[in-house]
């Protein structure tokens, strides 16, 4: 198990410094310079020169490539082109956004996912499954936009259940706070949910029909314990791999969230950054996205060997 | 004497695509107290599904009709409360696959503690310290660490004794083994056949043992059901069974030699030439007549019923002379 992680942990390093190197040249051949992007009006050779300097642009790319390293190792980021700020402290702004709108994407998406896909496998060919398979066809076929689109014109504007867009700091009023991500999470989630509970149902009905089941039913146990402990450890195991593999498009789903609700996260960075060609925070964002999926990929591996003792404890039989 | 379990005209049908298929048809087998039965039989014989249906665990598109008496108490019909708080503690099964039947995410000391803590309430500790117990019972090594081992991280034959430490947690009145030692090496086999004699001789267990092995059957069984096609075609004392087979599949069997008996630690039964056919084939006749060298006219238009008595046979044209022994 040790020598797993320690061998995970080398990869995530070569995958960073990969990623750092595309993303750092990804960067420049997008199309438009930054310093036009920046002089607006101003297009006299002279300050567009001055402006290049300043942020080191007319350097060769490897010095620039070097520079942006050695500055990221130490935790400096620079300072956008754009707005002049501190790389770092625009990202400490956003990214709790992000992480707090995508983890309760997750709880949201799992609460609603294994349970769905729970009452579909024992539910099997009654209504409660086709109502179960009917809405996760809806949950994977509906895109985000519209499904956000929809909930803000009807839960916020006509009912006034959700405010239809903003954000409150979680710890400056906890339940305003999520009273303005609950429907952002809801529908980021949707996807995610649709994904969860179609697997949840499948490998409950392998694990339900496997030899386990009828021990555990011939020990007297009760439904609940059959199902809900027996069977059911055993589908997460699969559940959660979909859930790791699945993270990709919930990062790339936030993106879209945030700018129909308006969230001052990530993805509004992110966007923002690509639109005004602001090297230095797209190449932050980029590399902090990166490392937040390592990061991630490598704490589903580790729940993956809590659920599943026969990755945990090897076996000497 | 009165007897523990008693099976009455159990018939099983399932519901499939093919329409209604008939598994079981109108057995009926007794257990004493403390006493072996060894059902056997071929393949897709119905001797599983005579097993299943005795706790109410057989899925739902099955069809069950007749009684099962558990120490008088009418099991066949009775609620799934009343079936839950029986299975485990009362009745307790065995099964074939001792590497599929075990939980993979749960320690064996858990999944025996299980038993303990639904049907007598115990503690977690409590169970635990009964789990050690139990796994020295069915004779397993080092208990105290093997308690807080995986399944996968033990043999086959160590599974299977889990299985049976599980099964006789609550010390019930019938086992139900359902060819217990068929998936294990031969050489794992005695062990468990010497941990269930033990049992049996400890605590006084009835047993049902089913099984394809005559020699299973010779070692541990007192008196043996033979079922062919779904129905029991005789029953009689293990000795005068294999001393006096009159049923032509069952002398089938046993190959007709006069030896079986002794020999029969080296034998599996004997392959018989034909197909078991369905039961809902052939409602009046005998099923056995396609394969029987002794059938009569009478055998495809009659279907015969089984003898009352020590020995029971259901056949219109029995073996008579008995086998030299
Ligand atoms: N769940 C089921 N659905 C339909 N048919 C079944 C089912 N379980 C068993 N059967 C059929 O019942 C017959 C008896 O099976 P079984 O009792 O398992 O035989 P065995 O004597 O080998 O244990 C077989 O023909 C089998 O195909
Ligand atoms: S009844 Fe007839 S066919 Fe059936 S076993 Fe007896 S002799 Fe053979
Ligand atoms: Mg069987």
């Amino acid at each position: 198990m040790k020598r797993y992680l320690l061998s995970r942990l080398w990869q995530s390093v070569v995958t960073l410094i990969l990623a750092t190197i595309v993303v750092f040249a990804g960067v420049r051949a997008l199309p438009g310079d930054p310093a036009l992007a920046l002089a607006g009006e101003d297009r006299d050779p002279e300050s567009l020169r001055a402006i290049r300097e300043q942020y080191g642009l007319d350097d060769s790319l490897l010095v620039q490539f070097w520079q942006f390293v050695s500055h990221a190792a130490r935790g400096d980021l620079g300072r956008s082109i754009r707005t002049g700020e501190p790389v770092g402290s625009m990202i400490a702004g956003a990214l709790p956004v992000t992480i707090e709108l995508s983890i309760l994407a997750i709880l949201v998406a799992s609460v609603i996912g294994v349970g769905a896909g729970v009452v579909a496998a024992v539910r099997r060919g009654r209504p409660a499954e086709w109502a179960a398979n009917a809405l996760a066809l809806l949950g994977l076929s509906v895109p985000n936009f519209w499904l956000g689109l929809m909930a803000i014109l009807y839960l916020s504007v006509a009912l006034g259940l959700f405010p239809a867009s903003g954000f409150v700091p979680f710890f400056s009023n906890p339940i305003d706070n999520l009273h303005h991500l609950v429907l952002p999470a809801l529908i980021l989630g949707t996807g995610l949910a649709a994904v969860i509970m179609r697997q949840t149902r499948s490998s409950m009905l392998d694990a339900l029909s496997a030899d386990y089941i009828r021990t555990a039913e011939a020990k007297g146990l009760s439904p609940r314990a059959v199902i809900g402990k027996h069977a059911l450890r055993n589908s997460l195991i699969v559940v959660v791999t979909i859930v790791g593999l699945q993270l990709g498009a919930l990062i790339s789903g936030a993106v879209v969230t945030e700018r129909i609700f308006a969230l001052p996260g990530f993805g509004k960075l992110t966007v923002d950054a690509v639109f005004q060609r602001d090297y230095p925070v797209i190449q932050a964002v980029v590399l902090v996205t990166a490392t937040a999926y390592i990061v991630i990929n490598l704490l589903v591996d580790l729940l993956y060997s809590v659920i599943d003792p026969r990755i945990r404890v090897r076996g000497d039989a | 004497m009165k007897p523990v379990l008693e099976v009455k005209d159990l018939s099983v049908t399932f519901r499939t695509e093919d329409g209604k298929l008939s598994a079981v048809d109108r057995v009926s087998l007794e257990v004493g107290d403390g006493e072996v039965l060894a059902v056997v039989g071929e393949s897709g014989c119905g001797k599983s599904v005579t097993a299943m249906s005795i706790a109410g665990l057989l899925p739902r598109t099955a069809n069950v009709d007749g009684s099962v008496k558990l120490d008088g108490t009418e099991l066949i019909g009775a609620d799934k409360r009343t079936l839950r708080s029986i299975r485990g503690r009362e009745v307790a099964y065995i099964f074939q696959e001792p590497m599929t039947s075990l939980n993979p995410v749960f320690t064996v000391g858990h999944q025996i503690g299980e038993v303990l803590r639904t049907h007598v309430g115990l503690s977690r500790q409590a169970a635990r310290a009964r789990s050690i117990e139990l796994l020295k019972l069915v004779g397993i090594p080092s208990a105290e660490r093997r308690v807080s081992d995986y399944p996968h991280q033990l043999s086959g034959g160590m599974r299977q004794r889990v299985m049976i430490a599980m099964a006789v947690a609550c010390d019930p009145k019938v086992l139900i083994a359902d060819e217990p030692t068929t998936a294990l090496d031969v050489t794992i086999q005695a062990g468990i056949l010497d941990v269930l004699r033990g049992l049996r001789e400890r605590l006084g267990t009835s047993i049902v043992l089913i099984t394809h092995d005559l020699g299973v059957v010779a070692d541990l069984a007192d008196r043996v059901a033979v079922m062919y096609a779904g129905r029991v075609v005789e029953t009689a004392q293990v000795h005068e069974l294999f001393a006096n087979p009159q049923h032509p599949y069952t002398a089938g069997l046993l190959g007709a030699s006069p030896a079986a008996g002794r020999h029969a630690e080296t034998h599996r039964l004997n392959e018989i030439p034909g197909l078991v056919p369905l039961l809902s084939e052939q409602p009046d006749a005998c099923t056995f007549a396609d394969r029987c060298p002794r059938a009569v006219d009478f055998c495809t238009t009659s279907q015969p019923q089984l003898t009352t008595g020590q020995h029971q046979v259901a056949c219109w044209n029995p073996v008579r002379e008995p086998v030299e022994v």
